[in-house]
């Protein structure tokens, strides 16, 4: 069987069990209060889009130096990077979004709630892209690092042209996960009161009491983002494969 | 090369590698380091090829003395080349991109130039087909010879190689020995360790051998390899040489 009948054929059946589910639960649909809603569904998507991407490329980078900072040989740095790291990923999330907004961001001045918003997941998720990197920097041999310092690269150029080439496919896999977490968790963003997707579907809840009505649409459009990304994922995984040696 | 070493003292931890090792050599091409493991070697190369600083000692080449500092090592290693026991070639390149980079990142060739010069040495010695292949479609002696190209594609003063055929079975071993004979033919002067000691003999202008931190002796390969004063290395060479 091809992988893509396959695949097709699993998600048949899922369709066909929950479907069935839905009908036994007896629940009656009423999409027509949702529908006229419609508008704040996809604006908030777009939100989500919009934050999720700004905190994906910020958390990246934050992920890439707190890595470099986790190997440091100056132990203050390595101190610092291994505090924001465990601080980070030993908190949830919600407390993070509260004190961020509420006392940090309050106390420098910044009052823009998507800003901050951002700027939290960004710093949430960079801890654990951290973690990550760092493995990949690890796993890449020392060998390959007196090699490009025997070529004569500076440390710079051998972390740029040949530590970093290795290290981002090891890492490419999980990073995916990593994103796919991001664009989820960015539903937190709600309890500060930033206008995305999860926020929309509970105002439009709210407004008609049709709770599946206005959830469903949600599960459909987080899929929407998350599935091509791993699909995405699949793709630069065999784009950069390679064997070692 | 006239190379003359002082003093050097190289300890990992508690563990003394090198114990205040001296070694002076005339002008010569091809210096061979043997011995038994573990007996500061590779150590020593390391700090020669400007990758390791010694914790002690001073090295110099014709009178040159080895930098101190990280940025006149770095400057030191864009004149030499290094080869090593693993290869070490940067698996996600071609063997094509593994010889240009240097040439591109350090010395500022373009890469058509870069190309265009590294074009004749992988038609010498019949490594142009495998030139666009990665590493892991190459063999071990395919690898070790596009390695050694690549240490030697910016032109540098000496080379020194790492046990190149250590990690090789025979016939590999064979074909990268005649490579590293032939660039001795050439002109090329080099730093070699290994446990060859056929090829050393043939290969080396002066031999040292290295045991616990020091240079036990060292002198014209003939003389090292037929009658050795120190009776250490005679018992060493009887144990291993058929």
């Amino acid at each position: 069987m091809s992988r893509a009948l396959a695949h097709t054929l699993v998600v048949a059946i899922l369709a066909a069990l929950l479907a069935v589910a839905f009908w036994r639960s007896g629940y009656a649909f009423q999409w027509e209060g949702v529908w006229d809603y419609r508008q704040k569904f996809v604006t908030g998507w777009l939100t989500t889009v919009a934050m999720s991407l700004f905190s994906l490329v910020l958390s990246a980078l934050v992920g890439l130096i707190t890595a470099v900072g986790l190997r440091s040989r100056w132990t203050l740095v390595e101190a610092a990077a291994r505090v924001y790291v465990e601080l980070i990923r030993g908190t949830p999330l919600l407390v993070q979004l509260l004190i961020g907004f509420y006392v940090v961001a309050n106390s420098v001045g910044l009052e823009n709630r998507y800003v901050v918003g951002a700027l939290v997941l960004a710093l949430f998720s960079g801890a654990y892209m951290a973690e990550i990197f760092r493995g990949g920097l690890a796993a890449i041999p020392a060998g390959q690092r007196d090699a490009a310092r025997a070529i004569g690269l500076t440390p710079w150029q051998s972390l740029r042209l040949v530590i970093l080439p290795q290290a981002i496919r090891l890492v490419l896999p999980a990073v995916a996960g990593q994103l796919v977490s991001l664009i989820k968790d960015s539903s937190l963003l709600s309890v500060i009161a930033v206008s995305e997707f999860t926020l929309a579907a509970q105002e439009v809840n709210s407004f008609t009491y049709s709770t599946l009505e206005s959830y469903l649409p949600l599960a459909a459009g987080y899929l929407l983002l998350t599935l091509p990304l791993s699909a995405l994922s699949r793709w630069l995984e065999r784009h950069f494969a390679y064997e070692a040696g | 090369m006239e190379l003359v070493v002082k003093g050097l003292t190289q300890a990992y931890g508690k563990t003394t590698v090198l114990d205040r090792l001296d070694l002076t050599t005339g002008d010569i091409r091809a210096l061979v380091l043997v011995g038994p493991s573990g007996g500061g070697k590779t150590t020593l190369l390391r700090i020669l090829a400007g990758l390791d600083l010694p914790i002690e000692g001073s090295v110099s080449f014709a009178n040159a003395v080895l930098p101190r500092d990280e940025a006149g090592l770095l400057a030191y290693r864009r004149h030499v080349g290094t080869v090593f026991q693993a290869y070490n070639l940067f698996p996600h390149l071609s063997a094509l991109d593994n010889l240009t980079l240097p040439l591109i990142h350090v010395h500022g060739l373009a890469p058509a130039a870069a190309r265009k010069r590294v074009a004749e040495p992988l038609e010498r010695f019949k490594l142009a087909e495998h030139a666009h292949k990665r590493p892991s479609q190459l063999s071990g002696g395919q690898k070790q010879r596009i390695a050694i190209l690549r240490a030697l594609a910016t032109q540098p003063e000496r080379l020194f190689l790492d046990e190149p055929t250590s990690a090789l079975d025979p016939e590999m071993t064979a074909e990268v020995l005649e490579m590293i004979g032939e660039l001795k033919d050439l002109g090329t002067r080099f730093v070699l360790v290994t446990h060859e000691m056929g090829f050393a003999r043939k290969v080396a202008d002066e031999v040292a051998f290295v045991g616990g931190g020091k240079v036990v002796a060292s002198g014209p390969a003939s003389t090292m390899f037929e009658h050795c004063p120190e009776p250490r290395v005679r018992d060493f060479f009887a144990r291993i040489l058929p």
